[in-house]
């Protein structure tokens, strides 16, 4: 493969007289990877789907190697070279890995789809990837979730793409599957592909690019080498502002109160020997790997899969929670981590939504009290048009604001969260994470589940650190992240440091 | 956390899925174990009371049965698996018999003219559905409900009753047949072949699978989705159109109401849901659908020998639908995502 550059400039594009990109310039060079950062409703993605033909710009010019091209739709753009790695996964479940890379452009040899042409190509790009262990003829659905990421890749290679461009390709992947990720970025910038990498997280743009290009409402802001960067300079790009602290400040032990949540030798199918306890005002960090266990804990407190050994005390009392309607009734809340999927009504409105839980789980009058929505809204902070639009509408930002918003609606006594900021701007990110540590300010324990270890590390006031579905063992505040990751693979306390 | 690097990969060390094919309890396996435990259990009930049921006329009636709402099914399958549907089917198939049988007047010469003529009618309704669909975007399901109303208007303004005759050399397609197995049967599973080779050798094929599975996801892909869909319109509608002609065939001429009175809408849905195929679409096929029509045609062949309430025969059918969609779902939910 040869290398390709690409040339944008001046690129502006407006929705419904909106601008969106107004004037944008970027390059990419062959075997370069390129960041481009910027908060949510920068123009990021807006910014890709030109480049993949998805969007057709107002204005500017895109060349490809010198020549300039407009293209009609995203096959135009393929035929230019360029792939895309969307943000959701556009893979077909129950299809076979050689059926998902060649979708749209099946081989056809006697009028029929040549089938051991697909399998063959795609075996052999794999082996490209030294991806090899992955069977072309499998379903999607049985690969795992990195490896789906692996055949997304494949499938972009496979209209011979000398030009990726990746949103939040890490978005879906756990901690341990960022690094392989990581490891296939640089073996394809190796190959002289040129990598367009759109990422919310500051660590990874650090560790991979070459040079960053940052947008801010649709506008260029600045265009730099990686090395010549530092990551306060790059959140004062985004933001337009200095944030300071990353993070609030942890409860001092004077503001914790009473134990709020208590399990006792807590086991089901995916947990076994769980003993947790969570004070009033206390945010107690959960880590783990993906399949560690963590997830299951929260959504065995909530009753989804319950608990069915050991007991769950609330404020002192034992209570049975067999579902999540007896969990929102005991004052628990659950924000998961599947926002889309199980947050969010998303074609309801945001009044809808943010009244959801009240007005299922509480009776009578006080079910139909909306008197103080305005102000439930406001202490969220949420940017929406008003309170009839669409969640869908919204940015990840607000959208995980509005599920907060439904459950501060119940005034919970113990809050749930996992993955609290998973796609979701820097900005929000400190939102979210200073409206969890005045909710635990006003007596809430929160039990918060993070596979970005320095947001764990940062909120936590302890940290409880899961390892194939048993805890592994308990760190306090301000753990480091070695300490962390060697007790989640089973090595125990720096080991691995 | 660079202190994990060094460790193996994962991604490599998780073994390659096992090329064997296991074999298992997929929905079409499903239903065609059920259609060979159908036909036992009507044998047994039917030779109890003194019958046989697979004797050459129960054959007959059970193939001679299967043979318009398989046509009709075939169609229906192809649009579910785009995941839409189509609701016109019914009214397409009394429009299509009463275009053959008026064509044709009784004359031999118009056999020709009148086939394609019918066809051409139901590849436009189909062309029409998949356009309303698709530019206009309206619902599957209210789309193809339109167009139900408005074929149904103008049979209703039309015709009071049959109408059109067909030559006695085109009633040969209806009625001959080789031992117990009707022609037309025969050409019936000939369409099935043909549009199980189409989805699931030919790239048309693999692109409505595509759609069905999931739009944007085949959109991104550079599938043409709505040509896709279009399509799958067109085949449906003529698969329907093709049910028209081969009962204007049998009834020596054109019925407004033959493909509503048979319920073809509903009963060619139930039996692409019976064949194990999505209604979402994106999973299923042909195959089990035509194990969907044979099962329906035996409990009526069956009720029939047993002169069974015709209520009670809507309850039993009901019963099985149900049953099936459910043991489908079990089958689903012990996946993972």
């Amino acid at each position: 493969m040869t290398g390709t550059s690409v040339r944008l400039t001046g690129i502006s594009k407006s929705f419904l007289g909106v601008p969106v990109l107004r004037g944008v310039d970027l390059e990419l060079a062959p075997g370069e990877v390129h960041a481009l950062m910027g908060e949510n409703g920068a123009g990021k993605s807006t910014l890709l789907k030109v480049l993949a033909g998805v969007h057709r710009p107002d204005e500017g010019r895109v060349e490809i190697d010198g020549v300039a091209h407009t293209f009609a739709g995203p096959a135009d753009a393929q035929r230019a070279g360029i792939g895309i790695i969307h943000q959701e996964f556009t893979l077909l479940p129950h299809r076979s890995v050689a059926e998902n890379v060649h979708l749209g452009r099946e081989p056809v040899r006697r009028l029929r789809v040549d089938r051991r042409r697909m399998v063959r190509e795609t075996g052999e790009l794999l082996e490209w990837l030294g991806e090899d262990g992955i069977d072309p003829t499998a379903a999607v659905s049985t690969l795992p979730v990195a490896q789906r990421q692996v055949v997304e890749i494949v499938k972009a290679l496979a209209t011979d793409a000398t030009v990726l461009a990746m949103d939040e390709p890490t978005a879906a992947l756990a901690d341990h599957e960022v690094e392989l990720l990581y490891d296939l970025v640089r073996r394809l910038r190796e190959r002289g592909i040129a990598i367009l990498y759109v990422s919310h997280r500051m660590r990874e743009v650090f560790d991979l690019s070459d040079r960053i290009t940052v947008l801010k409402d649709g506008a260029f802001v600045v265009c730099a080498p990686t090395a010549e960067l530092t990551s306060e300079d790059l959140v004062r790009h985004m933001v337009g502002r200095d944030l300071s602290a990353l993070y609030p400040d942890r409860a001092r032990p004077e503001d914790l109160g009473e134990t709020r949540l208590r399990i006792t030798g807590g086991g089901n199918a995916r947990v076994r020997d769980l003993d947790l306890q969570i004070r009033a005002g206390e945010i107690v960090g959960l880590a783990g790997l993906q399949g560690s266990g963590r997830s299951a804990v929260a959504r065995a407190v909530f009753g989804v899969e319950p608990f069915t050994t050991g007991t769950v005390e609330l404020d002192g009392v034992a209570r049975r929670i067999a579902g999540p309607r007896g969990a929102v009734r005991h004052g628990i809340a659950f924000v998961t981590e599947d926002r889309k999927g199980e947050g969010l009504a998303l074609r309801q409105s945001v009044r809808d939504n943010t009244l959801l839980v009240r007005r299922s789980a509480l009776r009578g009058a006080r079910s139909r009290v909306a008197a103080d929505l305005t102000a439930l809204l406001e202490s969220v902070e949420v940017v929406a048009r008003g309170e009839h639009q669409e969640v869908r509408f919204l940015s990840g930002g607000n959208q995980q604001k509005v599920v907060l918003a439904k459950w501060l609606a119940v005034d919970p006594k113990v809050l749930l969260v996992d993955e609290p900021t998973r796609g979701i701007d820097v900005g929000a990110k400190q939102t979210v994470h200073q409206l969890l540590r005045a909710l635990a300010g006003r007596g809430v324990a929160i039990l918060m589940i993070s596979s970005e270890l320095p947001e764990l590390i940062g909120m936590s006031d302890r940290i409880l650190v899961m390892h194939e579905g048993r805890p592994a063992g308990e760190l306090p505040a301000g753990a480091s992240e070695a300490a962390v990751v060697g007790l989640a693979t089973g090595h125990g306390i720096g080991e691995v440091a | 956390m660079s202190s994990t690097t060094e460790k193996p990969l994962p991604v490599r060390s998780v073994p390659a899925q096992t090329r064997t094919r296991r074999f298992t309890l997929t929905p079409t396996v499903i239903v065609y174990v059920a259609l060979v435990a159908l036909l036992v259990v009507g044998s047994v009930l039917v030779g109890l009371q003194g019958g046989v049921l697979l004797d050459q006329a129960g054959l007959l009636n059970i193939f001679t049965r299967a043979t318009a709402l398989g046509l009709v099914a075939i169609g229906q399958t192809i649009v579910i698996l785009t995941g839409s549907l189509d609701l016109s089917v019914a009214y397409l198939v009394g429009l299509t018999s009463l275009v053959a049988a008026e064509t044709m007047a009784g004359q031999s010469g118009m056999i020709v003219p009148g086939v394609l003529l019918a066809l051409a009618v139901a590849a436009v309704v189909g062309l029409v559905n998949g356009l309303v669909i698709t530019v206009l975007k309206a619902n599957a399901f209210i789309a193809t409900l339109g167009v139900a109303l408005i074929l149904r208007g103008y049979l209703e303004q039309n015709y009071t009753g049959p109408a059109g005759d067909v030559p006695r050399t085109f009633q040969h397609l209806g009625y001959d047949r080789v031992g117990p197995v009707p022609v037309a049967a025969l050409l019936m599973l000939g369409v099935a072949g043909a549009c199980w080779w189409l989805l699931s050798r030919s790239r048309p094929g693999y692109h409505i699978y595509a759609v069905g599975g999931d739009v944007e996801v085949a959109r991104l892909s550079g599938v043409h989705t709505r040509r896709t869909i279009v399509t799958a319109h067109v085949l449906c509608s003529v698969a329907a159109g093709m049910a028209g002609i081969y009962l204007a065939s049998r009834l020596g001429s054109g019925a407004p109401y033959v493909g509503t009175d048979a319920g073809f809408d509903l009963e060619s849905i139930a039996a692409v849901v019976l064949g194990g195929t999505l209604l979402a679409g994106g999973r299923g096929g042909i195959v089990g659908t035509i194990g969907g029509v044979f099962i329906l045609a035996t409990l009526d062949t069956v009720f029939d020998d047993l002169a069974v309430d015709p209520f009670f025969k809507d309850v039993v059918r009901g019963v099985v639908l149900i049953t099936a969609v459910a043991l489908y779902a079990r089958g689903m939910v012990r996946r993972p995502r």
